[in-house]
């Protein structure tokens, strides 16, 4: 592992097949069909790298370790087989947590005990670019700890969705920012505890305060961002252990996160900086709607909404997160199969950023047994709303705001939109008119000729529809 | 390994995944978080060789809490990403 210690050949080779099954995971994802052989095949991977460090390493008695795995593993397990799948974003934000967590305490046992991972220089000392590793792996570990904590909790609904902000917060993070960085370079002079813990301790504290003030509806480039940094802080670690599986894992997940969050930014129109920065949705509450609470409108019932699909050609129903709060999935599923046995032609269009991160609706949907050709993304499907009888709005708001497209005051415009007027009718569910999205904009849609609002909760009203189609 | 071969594959893995990544379909993406939430705790190799760590008895101990976390998220992402993976049918 280090100079002068015996280096296995087929310990590297193991190293670099458990780093190549990981490639063949993701590159399963590419499509459903593969993806679960993908999935076993990164199951695989980890078996591989486990069990080639227990048999070259001296390890820790296996009755602590099997109590350690044992205990982990049951929690894990069983919180994977329970969790409800609309609860998914937060249940990733909290495994995006433990593993820097766990990027942290690894770093902290090669700091405390340098001699077992063989970072140590001729002098006795901690090898200076292992040095520099092991600060940048706790920095990264330790923010995407606490900043996986507030995520979570600001998905599960422990603390508001809302952006919170700090005056001065800029400068602030700024200054926190280039402490830990400027005492990471101090690190390779001088490798006393505190300069260590403090490193680990600014790197918590600006966790925290980098996604306080980041609201609910930018929470899919947060997941992704974090998810990212999960993936950096494992590749850290693994330059300190010189581990091949760890450095091409790392590489992974560090781009698959930054891909998703520059994928979400696109989606949103807005930059990564701006995301970060945060704030979004705060400043809008304070007037400027006003204006539109006057504006006619059409309200229709379940029977008018069953009567219009009924007689409809093609639908195309757009999901978003108001579907995942009611869970009016399975019963938007039973409408399609009505709406099937009518002789429609049932779609759903998802817009990228629809639900609290990356492909949030695909899934839900899934789980309600939607086959998913008939699942199409954005780009795939707008064309057709102009031949399309019905879009059908369930929970999505913004996503459908023309005003994106014409608008240049609004704080969306730019922002890809799904063209739902496009279709000759536009049925949109919501609970009542007063509400606005999480951009804080009216949205135009709600007053065009070819809208009818469905004011109700979002699976009651699916329900509804679902009787009055029989 | 010298630094330099280690950085390269690094810089390596990380085109990798970048076209990689690229390919996955976005119905997929929320079962793309959950597994390289999965394969990023490959980090419990580390932790393994610190909870070994003879003479340095607290290494030890962050060693054998970071293989407890490390082993949720291993068991939960994998057994998740199945779950959901699952679920995705075509039609008919």
């Amino acid at each position: 592992m280090h100079e002068g210690a015996p280096v296995n050949p087929w310990v590297a080779l193991a190293y670099l097949v458990a780093g190549i099954c990981f490639i063949l995971a993701l590159r399963g994802l590419s499509s459903p069909a593969s993806s679960r052989r993908g999935n076993r095949l990164g199951m695989l991977g980890m078996a591989i790298a486990v069990v080639t460090t227990l048999i070259t390493h001296e390890i820790a008695s296996p009755i602590e370790l099997g109590a350690a795995i044992a205990i982990g593993g049951v929690i894990g397990f069983v919180t994977a087989r329970r969790i409800a799948m609309t609860a998914m974003p937060q249940l990733v934000a909290a495994f995006h947590s433990l593993v820097g967590m766990a990027a942290v305490l690894v770093a902290a046992a090669a700091f405390l005990n340098p001699g077992a991972f063989g970072i140590l220089g001729p002098d006795g000392e901690i090898l200076s670019i292992s040095r520099i590793e092991m600060g940048l792996g706790v920095a990264i570990g330790a923010i995407t700890f606490s900043g996986s904590v507030i995520a979570f909790l600001k998905l599960n609904g422990n603390m508001s969705g809302k952006p919170i902000l700090l005056p001065g917060r800029h400068v602030i993070n700024l200054g926190v920012l280039a402490g830990i960085l400027g005492l990471i370079g101090y690190f390779v002079t001088d490798q006393s505890p505190w300069v260590f813990w403090t490193v680990t301790a600014l790197s918590f504290v600006i966790g925290f305060l980098l996604i306080v003030p980041i609201g609910g509806a930018d929470m899919p480039v947060v997941v992704s961002m974090l998810n990212s940094y999960s993936g950096w802080a494992a590749a850290a670690m693994g330059f300190t252990l010189h581990n091949t599986a760890m450095i091409v894992t790392g590489a992974l997940v560090g781009s698959s996160g930054a891909i998703l969050s520059y994928i979400m930014c696109r989606a949103m129109n807005r930059s990564f900086i701006s995301v970060i920065a945060g704030g979004f949705g705060a400043v809008a509450d304070s007037g400027g709607s006003g204006a539109a609470i006057d504006r006619p409108w059409k309200r229709g019932s379940a029977e008018d909404a069953a009567f219009l699909m009924s007689q409809a050609e093609q639908v195309i129903i757009v999901p978003g997160y108001g579907m995942a709060v009611a869970q009016a999935q399975h019963a938007l599923r039973e409408m399609g199969d009505k709406l099937k046995e009518h002789g429609v032609r049932v779609k759903y269009a998802i817009h990228p950023v629809a639900g609290r991160m990356p492909g949030h609706m695909n899934v839900l949907l899934a789980e309600a047994n939607v086959p998913y050709d008939e699942v199409f993304e954005l780009e795939d499907i707008n064309s057709e709303f102009a031949q399309t009888d019905v879009a059908f709005v369930i929970g999505a708001n913004d996503v459908t705001n023309p005003a994106a497209k014409t608008d240049k005051s609004s704080p969306i415009y730019g922002m890809p939109v799904l063209d739902v007027e496009k279709a000759k009718t536009v049925l949109f569910i919501k609970r009542s008119m007063g509400g606005v999205g999480y951009a804080g904009v009216d949205n135009e849609l709600f007053y065009r000729d070819n809208t009818m609002m469905l004011l109700a909760d979002a699976k009651k009203m699916v329900e509804e529809i679902v009787k009055s189609l029989d | 390994m010298d630094f330099i071969s280690i950085l390269s594959i690094f810089v390596l893995a990380c085109f990798v995944g970048y076209y990689v990544v690229w390919s996955v379909t976005p119905a997929l993406h929320t079962p793309l978080m959950a597994v390289t939430n999965a394969i990023s705790s490959v980090i419990i190799v580390g932790a393994l060789i610190a909870s070994a760590a003879s003479g340095a008895e607290v290494a030890k101990w962050l060693g054998l809490v970071a293989v407890a976390l490390a082993s949720v998220n291993i068991f939960g992402g994998f057994a998740v990403t199945e779950r959901m993976l699952a679920m995705y049918k075509k039609k008919g």
